[in-house]
C-alpha cells in the first residue's frame, strides 16, 4: 500500500502553531505571515496530491501507530488515521477554505497587535480540524473534536479586554462541553458493548449482527447527536453561535461557518451505521434539525447586525445538514456541507469586507448603497446570496434541493418545514443585500457618541482607523478580494458536481461517496414489521424516487425562492417605509424574534443562576460552613473543654506547638525502641 | 549493587540534608541552595528507578528487609511496586520545585522551614515505600507534623486556626489507625506488609466483624488525608494557609496510595463490600467541590475545591474495581499532584505581585503578564482534561472503566467535566482577561523570571507528555494493578460485577486465572 503519511497533514499546522506561539512575538511580521500561510498551503497541496491519486489508492486507507496512545486492560485507542472518500471530502474544504481564508487574514488583520498570535490559532484550529477529520477512532476523533473548540474558545476571545468577547468564547466553550458530556457517554457504551472505539471494529461487529436494532444502538446515537447538537450550534444547545460572532471575522468564515461547525454533520454520517440501525435516532436528528432550521431562519429575519445575521443562517443551514442525515440521505447532508462552506464562508468574508469599508461598522441600519463603492465585495456577495437563496443553478439550489427531495420521499411534514425555512432564507440574505447594497446610503460620519457604540461592537483596530478617517468608504485590498473571487466562483458552479438525475445530471458526488456512507437503514415501520416477525437483516435500501418528482420540486423550490426574493425586494427596496409598519402592527411575534424568543434570559434564568445559587449559599454556606465545618469546630471545642492537649494547641505559641509535637515524634520513637507498649497493651 | 540500597538513600537524603540545614548560617541564599540541592539529588536518584524497575516481574522491587527490633517484630522492609513506583518519582520531582517557589515567598524564619520541609519529604516517600506497618504509621505521622508547624508559622491570616483543624482532622482518625495496627499486630504477630496480606487474604482465622472495624479504622484514616467527602473540612483553610511548598502535597497522593495499597491489598472483601458507598461519596464529592469553587472569589480557594472534585475521581477510580478504572485512579494521582501543584504555584506567583487572592482585585493581566497568563491557560486545560493533556488520560480511564460498572453515577459524575471547565474558565477570565483593574494598572508588572520559568515549565511540558505517552506509566501501574485484581478474586466474598466485556477486575481474573499475571494484549502492537 502506498504510503501517504496522513499524519502529516495536521502536523504540519501544528508545527506552524509552535512557531508562532512560542516565537511569533519576536519575529517580523512577514516572517509570521509566511510561517502561517505555508503551514496551511502544505496540506493544501497534501490533499491535491491525495485527490490526483484517487484512482490507485484502496479506500479506506488506514495509518496507525504501532504503540498505542492509552491503554488498559483489554481496552486500547490509537493514533491511528483513515482516508476515505468521505474523509476526503472533508479534507478538502478544510485544507481549501482554510487556505483561503488565511490569506483573507493577512489583510483583515494586518493592523492588529496580536497579528502572530491570531495566526497561531488559526493554525491550532487547522491542526485540530484535520485530526478530527482524519481520526480512525472515536476517541481520537474527539482529540479534535476538543480541540477545535479550543482554538473557538481562543479565537472568539482573541480581543480579550474586551468583555463580551471574553464571554462569549466561555459560553462556546461551555456549552460545547454540554454537548461533549454526549459523546463522552456514548463512548463509554461503545466501549462497554464492542470493547474498542476504533470506527472499522464497531462497525464491522454491528454489520456482522442484523438482529441488533435500536436498543443500546439508539442509546448511543442520540448521545452522540447531543455532542453534535453542541458543536453544531442545534436546538437546544446552539445558543454559543450568535454569540461568537465576537470574535474577528475571518474567524467566523472559517470556524463558525465553514468548518468547526459541521463537525457534528460530519460526525453522524460517519457513525451513519450506528443511526441506520435506529430509526428513533434519525428520527430526532431530521426532528431537531428541521426545527432548528425554521426556527434559526425565523430570528434572522429580524437581527439588524449583519454578522448575527450570518450566524443565525448558519445555524439554521446546519440544520438543513441534519436534516439530510436524518432521512438517511448522508451524501446529500455532507454536500450540502460542501457547498455552504463556500457561500457562508464567502458571505462572512464579504461581510468583514463591507465592516473592513466601513471602518468597523456592523449594523445593517447604518449601511445601505453601498454597490457602487465596493463593487467587487457587492458582485461576490451577490454570488453568495443567490447561491444559499437556493436560485438555480447555483451550489444552494443544486444541495439544497437534493435534502428537500430526500426529505419528501420520507416524509411530506419534514419537507414542508424545510421549504418554508427555504422561502425565509431567500427573504433574510435579500433583506441583508437590499440593507446593505441598495437604497439611500445611511453610513453616518464617526461622531464622537456613535464611535463609543461602535467601540463596544466591533474590531478595536478598524474603530481606530474609523476615528482617524472618518466616513472614507474604501474597497479592500486585493489579498482581502481574491479569496472572495475564487470563492464566489466555487459558490456559482461549486454545486454542479452533484448535479441531480432529475435535472439531466448523473449526480456525481453522491456515487462519489457512496462507498463511504452507503445507508441500508430501514424505516420506522419496516423495524417493527421486522422485529415482530423477526426478519431482521433483510435492509431496504434508501428509497428511489423517480425523475419527475424530483423536476417539479425543485420547481416547487425555486418558485418559493423568489417568492422570498419578492418578499424582501417589496419590503427593502420598492416600499422601505414598510417593515417598521409591519412590526409595530405585529408587535408581539416582532419582541418575540427581536428578542430570540428569550432563549438566554430563560436559559439564565432556569439553568445558570440556580446552580451559582446552588454552589454559594447551599453547599458553600448552608452545608459546609455550616454542618461540616461547623462540626469540627464543635468538635475541637469540646476537645478543647475536655482536653488540656488541645487546650495548650490553642494557646498559639508556636515553640509550644513545636514542643508537643517533637515529643510526640519523641514518644513514637521510643516506642518502637523499646516497644514496652505494644507488650502492655497485647499481652 | 545500588539497587539494594538505592531507597534507604532516597528516604533518608532529604533527612540528611534537613541534619545539615540545621548547622548552616542563615546569611544569604544558602539554605535554600544547599536544599535545593539535596532534592536535586534525590530526585536524580529516583530516577534510577524507573530505570531499572522490571515491568514484567510481579511483586516489590528494590526491596530491603531487614529485621529492625525483634520483640515487637518491627522489620526495616522497604520496597516499590508499580503503584509506588510513579508516585516516589512525583515526590521527588516536586521537591525542587517546592523550594524553587519558596525561594522568596519564605523569607523569614527559613532555618526552621526548610528544615521541617526536607524532614517531610522524608516522611514522604517512606510512606510510599514502607513495607511494614509500624515503619509506615512512624512516616505517617512525621508526614503530619512539619505539615501542622508550617501552617501554623507561615499562615497569612489565621495559620493557628488551619493548623488546629488540620491536626483535629488528622490526628485522630491516625490514633485510631493505630490501634487496628496493634490489633492486627496482635493477631497475626508481624507488622510485614506481605505476610499480612498473605494471612488476611487466605486465612480465615479473623472474625469478620473485627477485620470491619480494622479496615474502617484504616478507611477513615486515608480518607480524611485525601481528602473524601465529607471529611474535607480541613482542605480549604489548610491549603490556603499552608506554604505554597507544602499546599502542593498535603492532598491526594497520601492518602490515595494508602487507600489502595492497605485498604485493597489487606482488605479486598471489605473494601468491596463498602465501594458502593465510596462511589456515592466520590461522585457527591466531584460534584460538590465543583459547585463550590464556582461560588470562590479567593482564587486559592478555589484552586482547594477544584482539588477536592479532582481527587474525586481518583476514589471513584479506587472503588469501581474496574482494570481501566484502577489504572485512572493511580494515573490520575499523579496528575492531579503535578496540575494541582503547577495551579498553586501560578496563584502564589500572583500572590507574591499583588498580594491578594481577591479575584474581583483582578482583570486584564493579560496584556501584562503575558508569559505567567500562558502557563496559566495550559494549567488550567490540563485541570479540566483536554484531550491531549495528561487530565484527560485519567478522567477518561476513570471514567470509561467505572462506567461498566455503575452507569447512572457516572453518567452524573461526568457531568462534572462541564462545571470544572465552567470555574476553571471563569476563573482565568476573572484574573487575566477584561480591561485591567485599578490594582493592575498601579502595579508594576513583572512577567516570570527566570527562576520561575524553571520552576513551571517542567510541570506545563510534563502535563503535555503524560497526555501523549501515558502506556510508559500506565504499563507500571497495571502490573500492580493486575496483581491486586488477582488477589481479589481469591478472596472475593462478594460475586464479581456482571459485564459484558472484560473490563471489569471480578471478570478478567475469571477468565485468566487467579494466578496468572499476564499482561492483557494490546490488540496489534
Amino acid at each position: 500500500m502506498t504510503d501517504l503519511h496522513l499524519w502529516l497533514i495536521p502536523l504540519v499546522p501544528f508545527a506552524g502553531f509552535l512557531v508562532n506561539g512560542l516565537l511569533g512575538r519576536r519575529l517580523p511580521k512577514a516572517l509570521v505571515t509566511t510561517v502561517a500561510l505555508v503551514a496551511s498551503l502544505i496540506p493544501l497541496i497534501q490533499v491535491a496530491v491525495i485527490v490526483t491519486k484517487i484512482g490507485s489508492l484502496t479506500l479506506p486507507h488506514i495509518e496507525k501507530f504501532s504503540r498505542p496512545w492509552i491503554g488498559a486492560g483489554a481496552f486500547h485507542a490509537d493514533f491511528s488515521f483513515q482516508l476515505d472518500q468521505l474523509a476526503l471530502v472533508m479534507l478538502c474544504v478544510v485544507t481549501g477554505v482554510g487556505f483561503l481564508i488565511h490569506i483573507y487574514s493577512v489583510g483583515y488583520m494586518a493592523g492588529e497587535e496580536g497579528y502572530w498570535r491570531f495566526f497561531a490559532y488559526m493554525n491550532l484550529f487547522l491542526f485540530f480540524m484535520l485530526t478530527l477529520v482524519l481520526a480512525e477512532n472515536f476517541l481520537l476523533m474527539f482529540v479534535g473534536w476538543e480541540g477545535v473548540g479550543l482554538a473557538s474558545y481562543l479565537l472568539i476571545g482573541f480581543w480579550y479586554t474586551r468583555d463580551s468577547a471574553v464571554n462569549a468564547g466561555k459560553k462556546a466553550f461551555i456549552v460545547n462541553r454540554i454537548g461533549d458530556v454526549g459523546f463522552i457517554l456514548a463512548m463509554f457504551l461503545l466501549i462497554g458493548h464492542f470493547g474498542t472505539l476504533s470506527f472499522g471494529d464497531v462497525f464491522s461487529q454491528i454489520a456482522a449482527h442484523p438482529a441488533w436494532q435500536g436498543g443500546f444502538l439508539t442509546a448511543i446515537g442520540l448521545l452522540l447527536f447531543l455532542g453534535a447538537a453542541g458543536k453544531s450550534a442545534q436546538i437546544p444547545l446552539y445558543v454559543w453561535l450568535p454569540d461568537a460572532m465576537e470574535g474577528p471575522t475571518p474567524v467566523s468564515a472559517l470556524i463558525h461557518a465553514a468548518t468547526m461547525v459541521t463537525a457534528g454533520v460530519y460526525m453522524v454520517a460517519r457513525a451513519h451505521v450506528i443511526f441506520d440501525r435506529s430509526p428513533y435516532a434519525l428520527g430526532v436528528v431530521a426532528i431537531i434539525g428541521v426545527a432548528t432550521a425554521l426556527f434559526a431562519a425565523t430570528i434572522g429575519m429580524v437581527q439588524t447586525d449583519i454578522k448575527r445575521v450570518l450566524a443565525y443562517s448558519t445555524i439554521s443551514q446546519l440544520g438543513y445538514m441534519f436534516l439530510g442525515c436524518g432521512v438517511a440521505a448522508y451524501s446529500a447532508g455532507i454536500f450540502h456541507l460542501v457547498t455552504h462552506a463556500f457561500f457562508k464562508a464567502l458571505l462572512f468574508l464579504a461581510a468583514g469586507s463591507v465592516i473592513h469599508a466601513l471602518g468597523g461598522e456592523q449594523d445593517m441600519r447604518a449601511m445601505g448603497g453601498l454597490r457602487n463603492k465596493i463593487p467587487i465585495t457587492f458582485w461576490t456577495m451577490t454570488a453568495a446570496v443567490l447561491a444559499i437563496s437556493g436560485c438555480p443553478p447555483l451550489a444552494g439550489f443544486v444541495s439544497k434541493d437534493e435534502i428537500l427531495y430526500q426529505a419528501f420521499l420520507s416524509s411530506k411534514l419534514l419537507w414542508a418545514v424545510g421549504l418554508l425555512t427555504a422561502g425565509l432564507t431567500s427573504f433574510y440574505m435579500f433583506r441583508l443585500w437590499y440593507l446593505t447594497f441598495f437604497g439611500e446610503s445611511r453610513v453616518q460620519p464617526a461622531e464622537a457618541d456613535h464611535g463609543a457604540a461602535v467601540h463596544a461592537r466591533s474590531d478595536t483596530k478598524l474603530v481606530l482607523e474609523a476615528e482617524q478617517n472618518a466616513p472614507h468608504v474604501h474597497e479592500s485590498p486585493w489579498v482581502m478580494l481574491w479569496p472572495l473571487i475564487i470563492l464566489a466562483i466555487l459558490s456559482v458552479i461549486g454545486g454542479w458536481i452533484g448535479w441531480p438525475a432529475g435535472l439531466g445530471g448523473t449526480n456525481w458526488f453522491a456515487h462519489f461517496l457512496e462507498p463511504a456512507v452507503k445507508s441500508v437503514h430501514m424505516t420506522y415501520e419496516q423495524t417493527t414489521v421486522a422485529m415482530a416477525t423477526s426478519t431482521v437483516g433483510n435492509p431496504n435500501p434508501s428509497p428511489t424516487g423517480d425523475k419527475q418528482i424530483e423536476l417539479i420540486l425543485a420547481l416547487v423550490s425555486t418558485l418559493v425562492a423568489f417568492l422570498g426574493w419578492l418578499a424582501a425586494h417589496v419590503l427593502y427596496y420598492a416600499r422601505p417605509e414598510l417593515p417598521a409598519r409591519l412590526a409595530s402592527r405585529l408587535h408581539a411575534l416582532y419582541a418575540l424574534l427581536r428578542n430570540k424568543y428569550w432563549v438566554d434570559e430563560l436559559y439564565g434564568a432556569l439553568i445558570v443562576a440556580p446552580i451559582l445559587f446552588v454552589g454559594r449559599w447551599i453547599l458553600g454556606v448552608l452545608i459546609d460552613r455550616g454542618l461540616i465545618d461547623g462540626g469540627t469546630l464543635t468538635a475541637g471545642y469540646t476537645a478543647q473543654g475536655l482536653g488540656a492537649l488541645v487546650a495548650r494547641i490553642q494557646s498559639g505559641n508556636i515553640r509550644s506547638y513545636a514542643g508537643w509535637l517533637a515529643l510526640f515524634a519523641a514518644v513514637l520513637l521510643a516506642v518502637s525502641w523499646f516497644g514496652w507498649t505494644t507488650h502492655f497493651l497485647l499481652r | 549493587m545500588l539497587n539494594d540500597y538505592i531507597l534507604t538513600a532516597i528516604i533518608f537524603l532529604p533527612a540528611v540534608g534537613a541534619l545539615v540545614v540545621a548547622f548552616l548560617p542563615r546569611q544569604g541564599r544558602v539554605i535554600q541552595g544547599f536544599t535545593l540541592l539535596v532534592t536535586l539529588i534525590t530526585f536524580i536518584l529516583s530516577l534510577h528507578l524507573p530505570a531499572h524497575f522490571d515491568y514484567a516481574r510481579h511483586g516489590f522491587q528494590f526491596e530491603e528487609n531487614r529485621p529492625w527490633i525483634s520483640s515487637p517484630a518491627i522489620r526495616y522492609h522497604l520496597g516499590v511496586d508499580g503503584l509506588s513506583l510513579w508516585l516516589v518519582l512525583l515526590a521527588t520531582f516536586l521537591a525542587p520545585i517546592g523550594v524553587l517557589v519558596s525561594w522568596r515567598a519564605i523569607e523569614t524564619r527559613t532555618k526552621e522551614f526548610y528544615f521541617l520541609f526536607l524532614l517531610q519529604q522524608t516522611a514522604m516517600i517512606g510512606i510510599f515505600v514502607a513495607l511494614d506497618l509500624f515503619l509506615y504509621y512512624g512516616f505517617w505521622e512525621l508526614s503530619l507534623v512539619p505539615m501542622a508547624i508550617l501552617i501554623a508559622m507561615f499562615g497569612p491570616n489565621r495559620g493557628r486556626q488551619a493548623a488546629l483543624k488540620f491536626f483535629l482532622y488528622t490526628f485522630l482518625p491516625s490514633a485510631l489507625f493505630l490501634v487496628a495496627i496493634l490489633w492486627l499486630y496482635a493477631k497475626t504477630n508481624t507488622f510485614d506488609f506481605v505476610q499480612l496480606q498473605n494471612l488476611l487474604t487466605s486465612g480465615t482465622a479473623f472474625s469478620p466483624q473485627a477485620l470491619w472495624w480494622v479496615s474502617l479504622a484504616f478507611l477513615v484514616a486515608f480518607a480524611v488525608k485525601v481528602p473524601v467527602f465529607p471529611l474535607h473540612g480541613w482542605l480549604s483553610d489548610t491549603i490556603h494557609e499552608a506554604p505554597t511548598a507544602m499546599a502542593m502535597v498535603v492532598a491526594g497522593k497520601l492518602g490515595l496510595y494508602s487507600i489502595f495499597r492497605f485498604n485493597l491489598g489487606l482488605f479486598p472483601a471489605q473494601s468491596r463490600a463498602i465501594a458502593p458507598v465510596m462511589i456515592v461519596l466520590a461522585v457527591v464529592g466531584l460534584l460538590y467541590g465543583a459547585l463550590v469553587a464556582l461560588a470562590q472569589t479567593d482564587m486559592k480557594r478555589l484552586v482547594a475545591w477544584s482539588i477536592l472534585s479532582n481527587l474525586s475521581f481518583c476514589t471513584l477510580g479506587i472503588f469501581c474495581f474496574a482494570i481501566a478504572g484502577l489504572d485512572g485512579a493511580v494515573f490520575q494521582t499523579l496528575n492531579e499532584g503535578l496540575t494541582g501543584g503547577a495551579l498553586l504555584v501560578l496563584v502564589s506567583l500572583l500572590y507574591e505581585r499583588y498580594g491578594t487572592y481577591d479575584m474581583s482585585l483582578y482583570g486584564g493581566l493579560a496584556a501584562k503578564l503575558p508569559m505567567l497568563a500562558t502557563l496559566f491557560v495550559i494549567t488550567s486545560l490540563a485541570l479540566i482534561g483536554l484531550p491531549l493533556f495528561n487530565g484527560f488520560v485519567g478522567e477518561f480511564l476513570v471514567l470509561s472503566g467505572s462506567f461498566q460498572v455503575h452507569p447512572g453515577w457516572i453518567a452524573a459524575a461526568t457531568s462534572g467535566v462541564i462545571l470544572s471547565a465552567s470555574y476553571m474558565l471563569w476563573m482565568v477570565q476573572r484574573i487575566f482577561y477584561g480591561k485591567q483593574s485599578s490594582l493592575i494598572v498601579n502595579r508594576p508588572a513583572f512577567d516570570l523570571n527566570i527562576r520561575e520559568h524553571i520552576t513551571l515549565w517542567p510541570m506545563a511540558v510534563l502535563m503535555l507528555v503524560m497526555g501523549l505517552l501515558s502506556p510508559y506509566w500506565i504499563k507500571g501501574i497495571q502490573s500492580s494493578v493486575m496483581q491486586f485484581s488477582s488477589g481479589i478474586t481469591r478472596s472475593s466474598v462478594i460475586a464479581p460485577q456482571p459485564s459484558r466485556v472484560s473490563y471489569v477486575v471480578g471478570e478478567v481474573s475469571a477468565t485468566r486465572g487467579p494466578s496468572s499475571h499476564k499482561k492483557p494484549s494490546r490488540g496489534a502492537q
